[in-house]
């Protein structure tokens, strides 16, 4: 009888909450659907700039959440640029000078390679529920998707973005769309996710347009040319001798 | 007449001796203080013009509106191009490209590690071709303290105290980590050819000057440059002719539509001096006008005292007939000769201390520590006919200013009453 009345109690919370989950869990199922063990992407980046448009080319190499390693491969003049990160340190290699420099302080605010995306972005835990915390302030439908928009705050001072926005696809968990804000509630970012697509039981986007609204330009397209999730990674490949290589 | 007073004036010091002082003094003190405002002035206008805006600046439209962020991603692409069309239209004009730019200077250790870093302010200008006039513009030879002038490319020069601040010395390797025109972050190794040290405090604290074509390859600016400055031969700014050639040039190559078309701006215009220099010519006229007014009561009160010291002569000469008014003339021909006199060895004494301030300077470096406006930290004063012409009039005219009211007690002389005063 004991044994019932519990299984009776946990189906009524589990689907109470199936029905209406609240604005963590939502920000832990999207980023479950968004991290993983490890994976391998080659992508392409189109900045979209005041004068003109450049492609530029990468595959990157990573690890969890703390330890990632890009290599640019296109154009000729970016080609053979390294990026480590090692959790909360970041270098750079550049084969013309044969350095390798520690990207630390100011510089971290700097856009990479032109686009509008930063290094402080880069170095940003991909795991938002444990920056924020989230509450659903409404639904919405957003490129033919019911989607839960989530209001994110920070939970600790020392974060780039102070609040962010997030239309979460109720059925993917894939963000489509995100603002980013500083303290002040000034906009400082925008990201649309533009294509989603299934690889290996989850929802991956393909393309996603990010947008630097303190910058004039017309954003910045990364685009994925592949992916592939839970690759083993050789432990050498997060190293700062590897950027030499 | 005039050798008859001044025999007097030479025999009786006392006469002369005192009021000729005030004027040396007051006309010293006038010719040295034009002088030294003069050299300031001189000194801003040249070192804005040399270091920043020429005597004629050319930027994009979008460049312009935020110039004294250094923007190199609104640089002003087809230099050459429009080099050509500029030697073209305004032969008489020297032109030569520029690039501001700002990043980080990273010094490696032996292990290519990073020993020590700092941000710097860099001047791409053209250093290696023969009719480049950057020489003699940025006066570069004479700045540098150690090593020598860049000689090939990947060589830059480097401010004396910024090089000492990074421990560095000619021959060492320096890395410059800034951006390029599109905004990724770029590497460039350089070479310390030389130090230098212009006396600009902004500049010798942070500044490196290299080849504009190795900055033009490092920030990925082919063709590209931040700025092309026009300078009058003479070195002399002319504004009716600079307004001119600006007017005509932004007519034909300025296009309100695109952000990126070329616009060409004056020195006063670029550099904001207009209001300045207004302001600085006000205060050289209020420093004269009260010059003249404390010296003119100084010389009407030593007048008065004059007077009564020489109460007896002039009423002597009143007694045996003399005119009033010729005594009250001589009186002011001598203030004459007294103003004149002592005006040529004020302006002497005052352009030759002022000449050797222009020859060697005084350096308040101190002062400009933390300071970010290109002037001198060497303050230099500027003798120019100007200097000889300015004490004169001041001179002179105080003293005739200080003796014609003293002298106006001699009409008040009673004739009847001049053979009791002197009997006293």
């Amino acid at each position: 009888m004991r044994n019932i009345l519990i299984g009776f109690i946990l189906l009524i919370t589990t689907q109470s909450l199936a029905q209406s989950p609240s604005g963590d869990d939502v920000l832990k199922r999207l980023d479950q659907n968004m991290t993983s063990n490890s994976k391998v992407v080659v992508s392409k980046m189109i900045i979209h700039g005041r004068r003109g448009s450049r492609t530029i080319e990468s595959k990157s190499w990573i690890q969890g959440t703390d330890q990632s390693f890009t290599e640019y491969l296109a154009p000729a003049r970016e080609k053979g640029t390294k990026m480590l990160k090692l959790g909360d340190q970041l270098w750079t290699y550049s084969p013309s000078t044969d350095r390798t420099i520690r990207i630390a302080g100011h510089m971290l605010r700097q856009s990479v390679m032109g686009s509008d995306l930063s290094y402080e972005d880069m170095m940003e835990d991909p795991e938002l529920h444990k920056i924020y915390s989230a509450n659903i302030i409404k639904e919405e439908i957003l490129n033919d998707r019911l989607c839960w928009i989530l209001e994110l705050i920070a939970k600790k001072e020392d974060v780039a973005y102070h609040s962010r926005k997030l239309w979460v696809d109720k059925d993917r968990f894939v963000a489509l769309k995100e603002t980013r804000y500083a303290k002040s509630g000034k906009l400082l970012k925008t990201t649309e996710i533009k294509e989603v697509k299934k690889v290996e039981n989850r929802w991956v986007p393909m393309r996603i347009v990010f947008k630097d609204e303190l910058k004039s330009g017309d954003g910045t397209e990364f685009m994925v040319d592949s992916i592939e999730f839970d690759v083993a990674i050789p432990d050498y490949i997060f190293s700062k001798a590897s950027l030499r290589r | 007449m005039i050798k008859f007073l001044l025999k007097g004036l030479m025999r009786d010091r006392s006469r002369s001796l005192f009021p000729v002082l005030t004027v040396f003094i007051g006309v010293f003190l006038a010719v040295f203080l034009y002088s030294f405002l003069n050299g300031m002035m001189s000194d801003m206008v040249k070192s804005t013009a040399h270091y920043q805006t020429g005597h004629l600046r050319i930027m994009t439209q979008a460049y312009a509106k935020e110039a004294n962020q250094n923007p190199i991603d609104l640089a002003f692409i087809g230099v050459d191009n429009l080099l050509q069309n500029l030697n073209e239209k305004y032969p008489e004009m020297i032109w030569t490209p520029r690039i501001k730019f700002g990043g980080l200077l990273d010094i490696p250790d032996e292990n290519g590690e990073t020993k020590t870093q700092g941000p710097v302010s860099g001047m791409a200008v053209d250093l290696f071709s023969d009719s480049s006039p950057e020489y003699k513009l940025l006066n570069i030879e004479d700045a540098i303290i150690r090593g020598h002038m860049p000689k090939q490319s990947g060589e830059i020069l480097i401010g004396d105290e910024f090089a000492k601040k990074l421990k560095i010395a000619p021959g060492d390797i320096a890395t410059l980590i800034s951006s390029t025109m599109f905004g990724s972050i770029t590497m460039a190794n350089f070479k310390i050819a030389g130090t230098v040290q212009f006396g600009i405090a902004a500049m010798d604290r942070g500044a490196i000057f290299t080849d504009i074509s190795d900055i033009q390859f490092a920030l990925d600016m082919q063709d590209a440059a931040s700025e092309i400055l026009g300078f009058f031969p003479d070195d002399v700014y002319n504004d009716e002719q600079a307004t001119l050639m600006a007017t005509s040039f932004n007519e034909e190559f300025k296009n309100v539509d695109d952000q990126f078309s070329p616009q060409m701006g004056t020195l006063p215009e670029e550099s904001g001096l207009t209001d300045y220099l207004a302001m600085v010519d006000s205060m050289a006229i209020i420093i004269i006008m009260i010059f003249v007014v404390a010296m003119s009561i100084v010389l009407w009160n030593a007048g008065l005292m004059g007077s009564l010291r020489r109460y007896g002569e002039i009423g002597v000469r009143l007694a045996v007939g003399e005119d009033k008014g010729h005594v009250y003339r001589t009186l002011i021909m001598e203030s004459v000769m007294i103003g004149i006199f002592g005006s040529i060895l004020g302006t002497l004494a005052g352009a030759g201390i002022a000449y050797l301030m222009q020859v060697y300077g005084l350096d308040f470096g101190f002062l400009f520590k933390s300071s970010s406006i290109m002037i001198s930290s060497v303050y230099r004063a500027q003798v120019t006919f100007g200097s000889f012409v300015i004490g004169f009039a001041p001179g002179i005219i105080s003293t005739v200013l200080g003796t014609s009211i003293a002298g106006i007690g001699i009409y008040k002389r009673q004739t009847s009453q001049l053979f009791k005063e002197l009997e006293v």
